[in-house]
């Protein structure tokens, strides 16, 4: 569903995503861990055709990004990571307007906004300006977005941050739901959300993959049992030069 | 039709802030003091609108929509609403176009509140509304002109005041660098096709012919190509953002 193919961005001098190289089936939910710059948030800027990758191809359900943008980014749904919003709208307003975007039209506008405010629990701020909300909530109303158009690929990044974890839990819950039909990859800094909600996870450092594997492959190959260990042994720190 | 989408969904956003109602107002009283006080709209005697109303328009536009329109796609840009916008299957060209027609429409109820002056010159005296119309198209075109410097400007900062004081300055420099006053130093200073060139370069000119109640092909070229440029601009403004 998702094959990226030696996707490369520079920024200036700058490498941010070294040809990184993977895909992520159908029923599959991608971790996709790595420490701060690693270009995580890059790459998938890059997958849901946001930016322009300098060399590379990105294709979702076989239709690449580069060649067919606009139908590419119809099959796709995307939580950015500070989950933007227009503040001067209501919930159910900023739904209505992404779905019109989407190309949704009548009772089918209606019934996938409807169900995108239950799936993400939003029915008791549906009529509130969205300026009002509270952290969890503006998440969701992104997350809802996201799911509209009922997209085949969902990619979000770091769906969980700053969320308490009563919400985390649910996320978390919510994306292993959507995961049985859908192609998921979404960006991390909790480790244990890789055993929480990951069918397979890859660390990436520097914008090049340094590991990839299953929850289980990668607890065995930290050799502790403990996903923290081995992330720090295969990242560099942001310090080092 | 996700131009229109986008159009509604600015043009409602512009109603739910205060800042369209203060533009609104101030607008209204500014070109309403500037018709009673300089414009001698009393004793002027004149029922054309052209010397006593419109000449003092691009004055107050030249500040007020740079004010209007700095959020354009600064706010947009701040937010990061522009991730979204860049994640959906709509072209670029529909977000500005979007955005430009709802300021623009704002411009349009803007203008046309200035209707009891129109009725209180027919109520006093026998105009010739043609002309007054064609003073209110000039008037929206300047708007128009300004506005698409402005969302041009906008596609460069996530900052709108650096936006409004950018935008005003250009828009400052091209109204008073060809007001009547400067226009008699240049004719001095210089030959009279380089006094000419300068004066053809800021709105004075080709608004107050249209104001008059000419269609002057010069005026349409200048109003559509800085709009056109302005609006090309804010397209590869963005798409060089991504790159």
């Amino acid at each position: 569903m998702i094959e990226v193919e030696n996707l490369t961005k520079h920024f200036g001098r700058k490498t941010a995503v070294d040809h990184l190289s993977f895909s992520v089936r159908k029923g599959e939910v991608l971790g996709f861990l790595g420490p701060n710059g690693a270009g995580k948030s890059t790459t998938m800027r890059m997958v849901t055709g946001f930016l322009p990758p300098t060399s590379g191809d990105a294709k979702l359900c076989g239709i690449s990004v580069i060649d067919n943008p606009a139908e590419a980014k119809g099959k796709v749904g995307y939580l950015p990571e500070s989950a933007p919003l227009y503040n001067d709208m209501t919930v159910t307003g900023f739904l209505k307007f992404c779905a019109e975007v989407r190309g949704l039209k009548g009772n089918t506008l209606k019934d996938a906004i409807e169900r995108v405010i239950n799936t993400c629990f939003l029915k008791s701020v549906a009529y509130q300006s969205i300026d009002t909300l509270s952290k969890g909530y503006r998440h969701r109303t992104c997350l809802a977005q996201a799911l509209l158009h009922d997209p085949e690929v969902l990619i979000l990044d770091e769906p969980t941050d700053g969320l308490d974890p009563n919400q985390k839990h649910e996320v978390r819950q919510l994306i292993k739901r959507l995961g049985e039909t859908k192609a998921i990859l979404f960006s991390t800094h909790i480790l244990e959300e890789v055993e929480a909600a990951c069918t397979r996870a890859v660390i990436v450092d520097r914008g090049k993959i340094v590991v990839d594997g299953t929850p289980a492959e990668l607890i065995a190959k930290s050799g502790t049992g403990s996903l923290t260990d081995l992330f720090r042994q295969v990242t560099t720190l942001d310090t080092a030069a | 039709m996700s131009t229109w989408t986008i159009f509604k969904r600015e043009l409602s956003s512009y109603f739910s802030h205060p800042i369209a109602y203060a533009v609104i107002v101030i607008f209204l009283l500014l070109s309403m003091i500037f018709a009673f006080t300089f414009g001698g709209f009393i004793d002027s005697r004149d029922a054309s609108l052209t010397y006593s109303f419109f000449y003092f328009l691009p004055l107050v536009l030249m500040v007020l929509v740079p004010a209007l329109g700095m959020r354009l796609i600064s706010e947009e840009l701040r937010s990061g609403t522009i991730e979204l916008l860049g994640t959906m299957p709509l072209s670029m060209w529909s977000v500005i176009f979007g955005k430009f027609l709802a300021a623009a429409a704002v411009w349009v109820v803007a203008i046309l509140l200035t209707f009891p002056i129109w009725i209180s010159v027919n109520w006093f005296g026998d105009p010739d509304n043609l002309t007054i119309i064609c003073g209110y198209i000039s008037a929206f075109l300047v708007a128009c002109t300004f506005l698409s410097i402005t969302l041009f400007v906008s596609a460069f900062t996530r900052d709108q005041v650096v936006c409004l004081i950018i935008s005003a300055f250009i828009c400052i420099v091209l109204t008073l660098g060809t007001f009547d006053v400067f226009t008699r130093v240049y004719a001095r200073a210089f030959n009279p096709e380089v006094a000419s060139a300068i004066s053809a370069l800021g709105p004075w000119e080709h608004f107050m012919s249209l104001a008059r109640g000419a269609f002057r092909l010069q005026d349409a070229v200048w109003f559509f190509s800085i709009i056109a440029a302005s609006l090309f601009g804010t397209s590869a403004i963005l798409s060089a953002k991504r790159a």
